[in-house]
């Protein structure tokens, strides 16, 4: 698609309260423990009771864990049941479903019309290509090898300084404004996304 | 004002409870195992008349009447049917306590007035009875004593003051005294009450223990004798009966916000919450749908409560029409005063109120919170606590850097040249089907097992833990077993997205 304009990462993140997002990919994990970490308020995370739970150490960097409400429904039907009273109940600052099958127009509308009501921001986390046409904006996230990965293998000791993790998010659904892609770090001293450079843009 | 004690005794207490129930045209008694074989716990007159009594056994009893219908006797439910009828006795006076395992007594002073006297109110309890079948004896004087050895013996009314002269020529087991005692005073020609009466006190006392003249006082009103009557628990119920029957939603959200109005102002002056609630719905043809409600927290506030209906009321199948709505708080906790105008407790209010929501949908179990353990071994750092009761972590202890997703350990297809011993990862590994390369890795973090709990996935001795960047993006935790039993090996145990 042609762009004729850069898109501001900041206009579409932190995401747009009150709306539903989807993110797919390898780094969507990530990309939820940061928008958990970004939201105010209680975070509610919905998933399936099959799937394993996310670990609440790897998530303290991004957010911390006493803020979730861990939801574990026993069907896909149960999570969108789950997410969309949440929602409404507007009580979350933030609801994250974890879906492992894709979901209708229906279902991506009700969750939309559910967070407009309670004022509270969705965020489903779908395999690729799974999600619906109602969504605000949808994120495909990635981890990025290492800037060395073409030289040779590194191994080093254990460390705990800052992460250098980087990531590509890609923003492949906008419904008020174009797509656009991101090389992005996350800084948790400072508690905010850093952007490294616009890869698309 | 004179006391008047009513005794109320159920002969056949256990035998008609059951009967109550399960109507029989035969003989019919109750069994219970007791020294080695099945006795007569309890039996109908109809059986009695065969010669049959209490304490004999099935197989002689049999021999007597061949057409014995049985059925095993429950001690427990007797004797929360004598509560219940306990409960019952509190619209006559609101004194009554248990007498032994099958009668009541019911202190009346200053009531009976209320059904015109002594005697209709005798006649109404005896009617009252007999319409619930059951048969029961009834003795009214002016001591709890007096008024046993009455039903018992004599049934009737001793006016205040005649006590004497109506227990006078009564045997002496309408005392209340052990067998032993009454059979060895016998045996010494005093048969009756009045005989023990007139025997001098002090050759009575010197003779036997303290109980016999206790006992005699007690009938006569010289020793007072207290009525514990029963602590009630405290239930929180309340009813609406409809002269028409109604089955629209609103409807019945209208009758259930009702309800909840009266029983939050009842739970209000009892400074309780309710933790539990239990609709019930009854419909016209006599069916009832109950509808429950668990809550977060304890909560006595009717506008809630109502709210949290809703879901469960749309539920009903209301059929023709509900004409009974019954709401009653199953379990109550205690619940003080709060100052509710804050705005930090409407947002907590709010969150209890969602885990209220979903926990109705998906079990209040299986809305939960995480907690720090502190546990070496990754996979047990953290455990899940129900939402409802718990309150948030305080703070997250601080530890090396984890993965997002920890997952059962996969193992991989290491490849590339050569795996070196105990060493680092292999450069290019297979993993859910995919080859992978390693860019960089960072390790090795060693994990002992902990060796004081058995756990089969740590059977492979201590880890060597990598964290591993892949030329394809992906961060990896991976593990390798430099002890393991068979062929040491590298495995998948988690990722950071």
């Amino acid at each position: 698609m042609p762009q004729t304009m850069s898109l501001k990462f900041s206009s579409v993140f932190p995401l747009k309260k009150a709306r539903a997002h989807e993110v797919c990919g390898d780094g969507a994990l990530a990309f939820a423990a940061i928008s958990a970490g970004l939201a105010q308020g209680a975070v509610v995370w919905v998933s399936e009771h099959r799937q394993p739970v996310v670990n609440p150490e790897g998530l303290l960097p991004y957010c911390d864990p006493g803020r979730l409400l861990v939801t574990r429904a026993d069907s896909q039907n149960n999570v969108l049941a789950s997410a969309e009273t949440a929602l409404r109940s507007g009580a979350a600052g933030l609801v994250v479903g974890e879906l492992t099958g894709p979901i209708g127009l229906t279902e991506g509308r009700r969750l939309q019309l559910a967070a407009e009501a309670g004022n509270t921001t969705a965020l489903l986390i779908l395999p690729d290509g799974a999600g619906s046409n109602a969504a605000e904006t949808r994120w495909r996230c990635a981890g990025l090898p290492p800037a060395s990965a073409l030289s040779q293998r590194q191994i080093s000791p254990p460390q705990n300084g800052p992460d250098s993790t980087r990531w590509r998010w890609s923003l492949i659904k906008n419904k008020i404004g174009t797509l656009s892609e991101w090389i992005v770090g996350w800084d948790a001293a400072a508690h905010r996304v850093i952007v490294v450079s616009e890869a698309g843009g | 004002m004179q006391r008047r004690i009513v005794s109320l005794w159920f002969p056949r207490l256990a035998a008609e409870r059951v009967l109550r129930a399960h109507p029989v045209d035969a003989p019919f008694a109750l069994t219970l195992t007791e020294r080695n074989s099945e006795r007569i716990h309890d039996l109908c007159p109809r059986a009695e008349s065969f010669g049959l009594q209490r304490g004999m056994t099935l197989v002689h009893a049999r021999s007597f009447c061949p057409g014995l219908l049985t059925r095993p006797a429950d001690p427990d439910a007797d004797q929360r049917f004598l509560r219940l009828l306990a409960r019952w006795a509190t619209r006559y006076c609101p004194w009554v306590g248990l007498d032994g395992r099958d009668g009541l007594f019911l202190d009346i002073t200053g009531s009976a007035h209320l059904l015109g006297g002594e005697a209709p109110l005798l006649d109404d309890i005896r009617a009252r009875l007999a319409r619930a079948g059951l048969s029961a004896r009834l003795g009214l004087a002016g001591t709890p004593g007096a008024a046993w050895a009455l039903a018992r013996f004599a049934e009737g009314i001793a006016p205040p003051g005649e006590s004497l002269s109506r227990l006078g020529p009564l045997p002496l087991s309408a005392l209340r005294l052990a067998d032993q005692t009454c059979t060895s005073l016998e045996r010494l020609g005093i048969a009756t009450v009045s005989d023990l009466h007139n025997l001098p006190r002090a050759t009575v006392a010197r003779r036997y223990d303290a109980d016999v003249l206790r006992r005699l006082d007690q009938a006569l009103g010289a020793t007072g004798e207290q009525i514990s009557p029963l602590q009630e628990a405290p239930g929180f119920a309340v009813r609406l009966t409809l002269p028409d029957p109604i089955g629209l939603l609103d409807d019945v959200m209208a009758g259930t916000r009702r309800l909840t109005g009266h029983l939050c102002a009842q739970l209000d002056k009892a400074q309780k919450g309710a933790r539990m609630l239990r609709l019930t719905l009854r419909r016209v043809d006599q069916e009832s749908q109950a509808v429950e409600l668990r809550l977060a927290r304890p909560m006595r506030d009717p506008e809630r409560i109502a709210a949290l209906f809703e879901r469960g009321v749309g539920a009903v199948d209301a059929g023709y029409g509900i004409d009974m709505i019954r709401l009653e708080a199953v379990e109550i906790e205690a619940l003080g005063m709060r100052q509710l105008d804050r705005a930090q407790n409407r947002e907590k209010d709010s969150l209890d109120d969602l885990v209220t929501q979903l926990g109705n949908r998906l079990g209040l179990e299986n809305i939960l919170r995480f907690q720090p353990v502190d546990s070496h071994i990754p996979e047990r750092s953290f455990t899940l606590v129900p939402a409802a009761g718990s309150p948030p972590a305080p703070a997250w202890p601080s530890r090396r850097r984890r993965p997002l997703r920890l997952f059962a350990p996969e193992p991989v297809i290491a490849s590339g040249s050569g795996v070196r011993q105990g060493g680092e990862p292999p450069p290019r590994f297979r993993w859910r089907g995919r080859s992978l390369t390693t860019a960089q890795a960072e390790g090795p973090e060693r994990i002992t097992p902990a060796w004081w709990e058995n756990d089969d996935s740590w059977r492979g001795g201590l880890r060597d833990y990598w964290r591993v960047e892949t030329g394809e993006g992906r961060r990896l935790w991976l593990f390798h077993t430099p002890q393991a039993p068979r062929a040491p090996g590298w495995y998948v145990q988690g990722e950071f997205a």
